[in-house]
């Protein structure tokens, strides 16, 4: 399913473009599909260029719509996105510390990814759950309430998981 | 007894349960009724929006339903995107059958034969059952072509959101509807009358959707008995930051912010400001606490009540801190469109940014509220407009604590510098 570079291959975009529709309107779900498909959670420059050939608009457009939605990436991610809430609710309890702890644990800055690629650290807006202060999402998932000791084990198990399959 | 919209013990309902539970009884009564009567059953229940804007419902719905058109969509916002917010994850993980049945009465009433659900993509996990319950939905008959043998056909399609606060605003999520980024339209034409694909077009927050059912349900006149004379019905607040209970509260309009946070939420402690609406809402000081939560008390400070999102903030938060991370969130969320809301909040960022690390003058308050007044005035849309309400109303009670930072002192000592100054 992945060529070598850990892309979509473009038959998969075929595929997806098929399913959901070739029709304009459809290209953020079909943005969306191909991102969650790719295992470093990112759109390739190919992936772009069958997208708008597909869809026949324009790679510029695509590029636009990659670029607008902060939760679409055009650079190559983690196999797991780690997205930090720096909202003011998150922030204020301790959310500023939260980015160091992870920063340590993974021996990365915000911004960045890790040497075996596992892991990518980003901030994000708001997600909703600021019941749950300091919150993070990591892939779909929402882990509130974090500190040192949470964060650490949430990483070994997504690391373990990962070198279990 | 103000449970109008949930109740804490809801948890996801399957079909059954919630069939049992009355549900679908409104829809199909609804059904046998002309449109007309529904929306005047809206309209005497003075239910306004509450996404934010606070519209009458009503009237937006009878000038979708006046439109003559061959197509008429019926939108759902449930990107609920303003910092602090989180009633509309609730509304939709409790139950969202109840959602679901609003947003058929509404399409039934406008005359709409599509419907979208735009749910932020933050909510991603809320995909799945939301997806199953519009299935099952379509299998019971609730959903397609001739609901409930009334002849009325209607379709609900389920679209994410990428992570654009923008999107939350009505023409920006059309556009992200429609394929495109999120900039803003111009308004007029109201979506009302060119919305989706240039077609009549009612948008709604998923809690003002939600208000459609006990409308219907127990008439307005009852429902009108909830609130003020002036703010009718319920309203949930997402209450956070140093509250003993944080969480989605249903209160009556009329509740004081006190009897919320004492009675709902358990209390707080040495509270210093409280945020109300989210990070475009006013920030009040603890002396305010007594204030109504009503669009009436509200707007004689100038102020709504927003989506809703209250940030209650205790002693050890540095004012200046909070300004200047929720200057961060706006400047990074503006579209760009429009330059009042692209240029002001990149030089109020900074200035905030500077300030908090003791670079800058008195002067630099000046240029804060007058940056902010242009970009109240001058915005394109609601994000720029209401972008710096927190910090004018900060600047009007904490002047002096963001001043202080001028001299190397802060009185929390939780930012850029040690304790200090007097409090």
């Amino acid at each position: 399913m992945f060529s070598k570079g850990g892309d979509i291959m473009v038959g998969k975009v075929l595929e997806i473009v098929d399913k959901l529709g070739r029709k304009e309107d459809k290209l953020i779900e079909i943005l969306i599909e191909l991102q969650n498909q790719s295992v470093y959670n990112y759109l390739s420059k190919d992936v772009i260029k069958e997208v708008a050939n597909l869809l026949d608009i324009s790679e510029t457009k695509v590029y636009g719509i990659a670029n607008f939605y902060s939760m679409l990436s055009t650079q190559k991610r983690g196999r797991h996105v780690i997205q930090i809430c720096n909202s003011a609710p998150c922030y204020i309890k301790e959310g500023q510390h939260l980015v160091t702890i992870f920063e340590d644990i993974l021996g990365i800055n915000i911004g960045e990814v890790t040497e075996d690629k596992m892991f990518s650290l980003e901030y994000t807006s708001c997600i909703g759950a600021c019941d749950q202060a300091p919150a993070a999402r990591i892939d779909e998932m929402i882990y509130g309430e974090l500190d040192r000791a949470k964060v650490f084990n949430i990483l070994a198990s997504l690391r373990r998981e990962e070198t279990d399959e | 007894m103000s449970n109008l919209l949930f109740e804490r013990s809801d948890t996801l309902l399957s079909f059954d349960d919630y069939q049992q539970a009355d549900g679908f009884k409104v829809l199909q009564c609804v059904l046998k009724k002309p449109p007309l009567e529904i929306i005047d059953e809206i309209k005497a229940s003075n239910l306004v929006g509450r996404g934010g804007a606070g519209f009458p419902v009503g009237i937006k719905m009878s000038s979708v339903q006046r439109m003559e058109s061959d197509i008429k969509y019926l939108v759902c916002n449930a990107d609920e995107g303003e910092p602090g917010t989180f009633k509309d994850r609730e509304l939709l993980s409790r139950n969202p059958l109840k959602v679901i049945e609003s947003m058929i009465i509404s399409a039934y009433a406008i005359g709409a034969s599509k419907g979208y659900l735009y749910v932020r993509g933050e909510y991603a996990y809320l995909k799945a059952p939301i997806l199953e319950a519009l299935e099952v939905l379509r299998g019971e008959g609730y959903l397609g072509k001739n609901i409930c043998d009334s002849g009325f056909d209607f379709d609900i399609e389920y679209r994410s959101g990428i992570g654009a606060y923008i999107c939350g605003e009505e023409t920006a999520l059309i556009e992200s509807i429609e394929g495109r980024s999120g900039d803003p339209r111009n308004k007029p034409p109201y979506t009302a009358e060119v919305g989706l694909w240039g077609k009549p077009t009612l948008v709604n927050n998923v809690e003002t959707l939600a208000n459609i059912l006990p409308i219907m349900d127990l008439g307005a006149e009852v429902y009108k008995t909830y609130g003020t004379e002036k703010s009718a019905g319920t309203k949930l607040f997402s209450v956070s930051g140093s509250v003993i209970n944080k969480g989605v509260y249903e209160v009556p309009f009329g509740t004081t912010l006190r009897q919320l946070i004492d009675e709902e939420c358990g209390g707080a402690e040495h509270i210093k400001f409280i945020q109300v609406g989210g990070s475009s809402g006013i920030i009040l000081p603890e002396s305010m606490i007594d204030i109504e939560l009503s669009y009436e008390a509200f707007s004689e400070l100038d102020a709504g009540l927003g989506s809703g999102a209250i940030y209650v903030a205790d002693e050890s938060v540095c004012v200046l801190d909070y300004l200047k991370v929720t200057a961060a969130f706006f400047k990074h969320e503006s579209c760009g469109k429009c330059t009042p809301c692209r240029e002001g909040n990149r030089h109020i960022e900074r200035i905030l940014r500077n300030l908090s690390q003791g670079i800058g003058s008195k002067e630099d308050i000046d240029t804060l509220q007058r940056t902010s007044l242009v970009m109240k005035e001058a915005s394109f849309c609601g994000l720029g407009q209401t972008a710096t309400s927190g910090l004018v109303s900060a600047l009007k009670y904490f002047e002096d604590e963001i001043l202080l930072h001028l001299e190397e002192k802060c009185h929390t000592g939780v930012c850029s510098f040690p304790k200090g100054g007097d409090q």
